[in-house]
């Protein structure tokens, strides 16, 4: 028992030096040389959960700067209003679904022919483009990639040498942190660069340090913080818009989108690891107390 | 069934008609309630147990997951995030099942490692491990078919990268490995018929996994449990009867993984997972690095070590055939290698090189990688083929305790009181 605890005491030791070490410097992207920073997101670690007014302002980037080339076909307006989420009103997502402007098709109708009808709660958050082909018709051959997934689709790659790559690995594991995808959107978001000279840029690309092969077709759509989050309210008292907190928000947003049970589960986790726990502790100390006359 | 005989008197009227009729209740009784275990046994011999509970999450699992799965190229992914998101508690359950499959492959590492410390191969358990292997194989089979049913990129271009190891049999028969190949796809690519075949296989599969699993558990009832002595039980006082004392010790090692399993069930679904998988197939677009899921690490670096592609694929195919031999390759006096001062470093080192392959796995196939992968490539086969057979003649076993009595007691114990005290299991 005791041995048990000392070793368990030593890896924990391990975690927590492999949590003090900094490692802005080993977390690249895939194919890139450039550092994406390792972020604090509310929704990262083992006590983690949305911030519902954060998620607010995420999908008010969303709506009014990337909505314009992305879709975000695999979440439903009524997921807007649903517990865990944004938690908008339902009245003002039916009044913003019918006045979505990529309508949905639907039908056939009577007649045999299918129609375009406004959006309702029960349908997705359609991008502008019906598929694949006409986005890169419009986007000068460069595809925008629906965002339902995005965060979980994407990753940081932990490119530490062993044996400071598995300590950082421990570290993750112990503090409970997989949020390396919010950390390559955000990266991405707010790392646009002036060219360097000696970089050979491909007509109407942008250099980017995150993005593999550092030149993305996406402008710096948030450059500036383009989005005004006091904008029509009186007693706004949140934070200022600004290109870091536009693409915070919006990456938080789309964490969400990707996983929009992460608050319940994280609770119901909880609940079943302290059961599992006591129940652990339970059983131990009844087998001892029956295998006692064995030792 | 056994050596053991069951004293199983059934009480109810009903239990009697039974048992004259279908002797099933004696059958389990004295095989599961009755049944001799060593009493030296350590937390290691939990991960038996531990393995019937994963296979068992993994088909409750599984088969709820079916129920709103679709094997076409067209909808599988959808049907996936659909699961995720709509059903109710479909994250839960999808992510215990993708889940589910790591830790099955977790505890299944440590009971081979457990096994091969402790010679548990050895006569008369010769059968017994073979079966184990024939079952390894079969997790694996299920667990690479498993992989590609979500559909996503990582999916789709591991099954193509891996299925097409099967033509470098061209380099032996011209066309017989492009015909294989052709064969497991069910056309000229990776596709949608590939998908099908994949998921009838793979609810197909466990429950091959099921009956070796009986027979392997039926093995083991034969010639009874190793034990960290590796000493044959020959007295009463070096066993318990294996209900409540082995069952007692079963769970608090299966309550103590779940923890683990709930662990990245509830804060970490994705983080043994890779997240290319999160964007659908796409045979177009390659990823940048192709990886298997992280338990087939180790085979991939073997694969990738030897230079030609053929010699990778029976080298890596080679890394599990050899495991069937060990029952002969051992020539050890002794079965446990806690008595086995020479043996226990090269076993030690070789849990290392397995570490190490599987690290190098996930690297890209460029110097140093590779030839720190041949190198532990050579040391993987080096300790089966080499070392197994030298180091059992040449080496001098420490002095055995007289029996598993006296491993727990110590020495010159068992013939009093750990006696009397098995005999009469209830007296305290």
């Amino acid at each position: 028992m005791i041995k048990t605890l000392t070793k368990s005491l030593g890896l924990a030791a391990v975690a927590a030096m492999a949590c003090g070490l900094t490692n802005s410097s080993v977390h690249a992207a895939e194919g890139g040389t450039h550092h994406i920073e390792h972020q604090n997101w509310s929704y990262g670690g083992l006590l983690g959960h949305y911030d519902k007014d954060q998620l607010q302002r995420g999908f008010r980037v969303y709506k009014d700067v990337c909505s314009a080339c992305h879709g975000l076909k695999r979440v439903y307006f009524r997921n807007l209003v649903e517990p865990g989420g944004p938690e908008f009103p339902e009245e003002s997502v039916k009044a913003l679904a019918a006045e979505w402007p990529n309508q949905i098709t639907d039908g056939p109708n009577d007649e045999g022919a299918m129609f375009q009808r406004p959006a309702r709660l029960s349908d997705p958050i359609l991008g502008p483009y019906k598929n694949d082909n006409e986005a890169r018709a419009a986007q000068n051959g460069a595809l925008p990639p629906d965002l339902s997934l995005i965060t979980r689709a994407r990753n940081t790659h932990n490119e530490a040498r062993w044996p400071l790559h598995t300590l950082l690995m421990a570290r993750d594991v112990f503090t409970g942190y997989q949020e390396g995808g919010s950390n390559y959107v955000y990266g991405l978001l707010v790392g646009y660069h002036d060219t360097p000279p000696d970089f050979a840029l491909a007509d109407g690309m942008n250099y980017n340090t995150v993005f593999p092969g550092n030149q993305i077709a996406m402008p710096n759509v948030l450059d500036g913080g383009p989005v005004d989050y006091a904008d029509g309210q009186e007693n706004y008292n949140g934070p200022a818009a600004s290109h870091e907190q536009n693409a915070r928000d919006v990456t938080a947003f789309l964490a969400w989108a990707s996983d929009p049970s992460l608050n319940e589960r994280k609770q119901i986790g909880w609940v079943v690891i302290l059961y599992l726990v006591l129940t652990t502790m339970l059983l131990y100390f009844g087998k001892r107390r029956l295998w006692a006359k064995f030792h | 069934m056994s050596s053991h005989e069951s004293n199983y008197q059934p009480t109810s009227r009903f239990g009697k008609w039974l048992e004259e009729r279908l002797p099933v209740g004696g059958l389990m009784y004295g095989q599961f309630i009755e049944f001799p275990t060593p009493r030296n046994l350590n937390y290691w011999w939990t991960f038996g147990g531990i393995l019937m509970l994963c296979l068992a999450a993994q088909l409750v699992t599984g088969i709820v997951l079916a129920m709103h799965y679709q094997a076409s190229a067209a909808e599988a992914f959808n049907s996936v995030d659909h699961i995720r998101r709509n059903v109710n508690y479909g994250y839960m359950i999808q992510a215990m099942h993708a889940v589910g499959a790591s830790m099955f492959f977790v505890a299944v590492y440590t009971h081979i490692f457990r096994g091969l410390y402790y010679g548990s191969y050895k006569a008369p358990r010769e059968i017994l491990w073979i079966l184990g292997v024939f079952i390894f194989l079969a997790m694996m089979a299920t667990a690479f078919m498993g992989y590609a049913l979500p559909w996503g990129q990582m999916s789709f271009w591991g099954v193509t990268v891996i299925t097409n190891l099967f033509s470098s049999l061209d380099s032996i028969i011209p066309g017989v490995g492009t015909a294989v190949v052709e064969w497991l796809w069910g056309g000229y690519s990776v596709s949608g018929t590939t998908l099908n075949r994949f998921f009838s296989l793979h609810y197909l599969l466990p429950f091959v996994i099921v009956g070796l699993v009986a027979l392997h558990v039926w093995a083991l009832h034969v010639v009874g449990q190793n034990n960290p002595a590796g000493l044959d039980i020959k007295t009463k006082s070096d066993s318990v009867p294996m209900y409540p004392y082995a069952v007692a010790k079963d769970v608090v090692g299966m309550f103590a993984f779940l923890i683990l399993f709930a662990w990245f069930v509830f804060f970490m679904p994705d983080y043994l997972g890779h997240s290319d998988n999160f964007t659908e197939a796409n045979p177009m677009v390659t990823p940048p690095h192709i990886v298997p899921e992280w338990y087939f690490l180790p085979f991939y670096a073997i694969l990738r070590a030897i230079p030609s592609k053929l010699g990778g694929v029976v080298a890596m195919f080679g890394s599990i055939v050899v495991l069937l031999f060990v029952p002969w390759l051992d020539t050890a006096r002794v079965r446990s290698a806690k008595y086995r001062p020479i043996f226990k470093w090269f076993f030690w080192l070789f849990v290392f090189t397995c570490l190490a392959l599987g690290y190098l796995g996930a690297l890209p196939a460029e110097e140093p990688y590779v030839t720190y992968a041949q190198i532990f490539t050579t040391y993987y086969f080096a300790f089966f083929l080499i070392i197994m057979p030298i180091v059992g003649i040449i080496e001098t076993p420490k002095k055995l305790p007289g029996s598993i009595t006296e491993d727990v007691l110590g020495p010159g114990a068992g013939k009093g009181a750990g006696a009397a005290v098995a005999a009469s299991p209830e007296a305290r």
